[in-house]
């Protein structure tokens, strides 16, 4: 199931592995996106520690990481194709697999039916 | 806090689902699909943006035109009525206080076009410096609709519709006539790299025009272009972007804008400009090629080893090279085109080379 935080960021969790990446009104926000600047395997992450950095034609702007944990993988094919975020945010424009290390950080996310509303209200 | 001003067009920017931002006090379209689709479509065919934001000041009377040139740096007087000069218009220690167009309209008229930014801060100097001179000073910005067609097929596209034949319009220069029927003002002008118009239109006539010139435009893949491709557009092409690359703490010798200053003329400011290109300057503005992919932004230090060496004005991903670039004004010493530098980005330093300017050269035509 998807949980989405305030900053627009979603994870999708299964167990302690949670897929991360930035919701649809999110990139629609920031427009063209260019480039993103992302995190070592391996890196371990506090709940709100920036994650990455994306580069969009406007500005530079920083991803928080919406749980702690350490990250196994990332989206390679987002190096060659920053706009795979543009394409599809909620789907293979995924950024990175986190190995959550307190799963019970998930409980003070948005469900996803909360988050379209907050993201309605907010734009 | 004061209210932001709509253009005349913004109910087509509406219509059109633009995403619109504020800028400089206005309401304005950023982009309408993708700033960098609209990009492409300027540099491969044409796109039509709304600048209506740019003020108007009209300047008129017997010393219009000593008056215009004792207020800006590029000449005046030797232009002829028709003709339109690109320049700085500088404070008394040769910073700029804005860059305008100059249109000569008659021996006693002139129009300067100045940025939305800096309108009341213009009107008030233009004012102030009006003693001794027999002229009369209008602000005329809320009085005109002003529309960019860009791009190589510019021309072609709005003979089409154009009751003006626009082939005799040579580079910065401009016509009083018709379009569609409309009356306005056509200069063979802009701020893209690309050859193009800038139309000057009544309020009243520019939903009209606007909607004609996207209809004959669209079957072609013409279509609508945001302030986001501007700004690329400009950047590539290395135009000036008032606020970025020129202050009034910088002077136009450093920004590479020598050829615009007319020193056998006397301007407010000559005195510091000619000690400048006298002295020689500290620092001058360089185009710089970012390596990798990281994006140098405004702001951002330019380093050589350990010493700051300058700072970034504009710093984009160039949608028609691929690749990150930037301007940067830089030390004298380590300016030379060819020499490597960096920049800080974030926590990185980031390799970058001086290159020759500008990054891109489109259609635009040169002055004959």
């Amino acid at each position: 199931m998807m949980k989405f935080t305030k900053e627009h960021e979603w994870i999708e969790a299964k167990g302690d592995e949670g897929k991360i990446g930035i919701s649809d009104y999110a990139q629609d926000q920031l427009g063209d996106i260019v480039y993103i600047e992302l995190p070592d395997k391996g890196k371990k992450l506090k709940r709100g520690d920036v994650l990455c950095t994306i580069e969009s034609v406007k500005a530079a702007n920083d991803i928080y990481s919406p749980v702690s944990g350490e990250i196994t993988e990332i989206n390679d094919g987002l190096d060659s194709k920053p706009e795979l975020i543009n394409e599809d945010a909620e789907g293979k424009g995924w950024i990175v697999e986190i190995k959550l290390s307190d799963s019970s950080e998930l409980d003070d996310l948005m469900t996803e039916e909360e988050y379209r509303k907050f993201a309605k209200e907010e734009g | 806090m004061t209210q932001l001003k709509n253009t005349a067009l913004h109910s087509e920017h509406i219509r059109l689902k633009a995403k619109m931002v504020d800028f400089s006090g206005w309401k304005m379209p950023l982009q309408y699909n993708s700033t960098v689709k609209e990009h492409e479509t300027v540099r491969k065919t044409a796109g039509l943006f709304d600048v209506s934001h740019m003020g108007e000041i009209g300047i008129e009377g017997k010393d219009a035109i000593a008056f215009t040139d004792y207020l800006v740096a590029n000449s005046v007087d030797t232009l002829k009525n028709g003709q339109i000069c690109y320049s700085p218009m500088c404070n008394e220690e040769g910073g700029v206080i804005d860059d305008v167009l100059v249109y000569r309209l008659s021996n006693s008229s002139v129009m300067v076009v100045i940025n939305a930014g800096n309108a009341d801060k213009d009107f008030r100097w233009i004012t102030e410096h009006q003693e001794g001179f027999s002229v009369e000073i209008r602000n005329r910005s809320n009085e005109y609709s002003l529309m960019a067609l860009q791009g190589p097929m510019a021309e072609e596209l709005l003979q089409r519709i154009s009751q003006i034949k626009l082939s005799a319009i040579p580079f910065y220069c401009f016509t009083h006539g018709r379009i569609n029927g409309i009356k306005c003002l056509v200069s063979r002008t802009g701020y893209t790299g690309e050859d193009g118009f800038e139309i000057y239109v009544g309020n009243e006539a520019s939903i009209p025009l606007w909607r004609k010139i996207l209809e004959v435009g669209t079957p072609v893949g013409a279509t609508a272009a945001g302030l986001g491709a501007r700004d690329s557009l400009r950047f590539e092409a290395c135009y000036m972007l008032y606020g970025n690359e020129l202050t009034e703490e910088i002077t136009p010798v450093e920004s590479g804008l020598k050829w615009t200053l007319s020193m056998d003329k006397d301007f407010i400011g000559k005195e510091a400009i000619a000690e400048r290109l006298e002295k020689g300057t500290d620092r001058i503005l360089r185009a710089l090629e970012i390596s990798g992919k990281a994006i140098a932004r405004h702001g951002m230090e330019v380093r050589n080893g350990k010493d700051i060496v300058g700072w970034v004005t504009s710093g984009m991903f160039s949608p028609t090279l691929g690749k990150p670039l930037a301007l940067a004004y830089i030390d004298k010493g380590h300016s030379k085109i060819g020499s490597e530098v960096t920049v800080k980005i974030r926590d990185r330093e980031v390799g970058a080379k001086i290159v020759k300017k500008p990054f891109y050269k489109g259609s635009v035509k040169s002055k004959k």
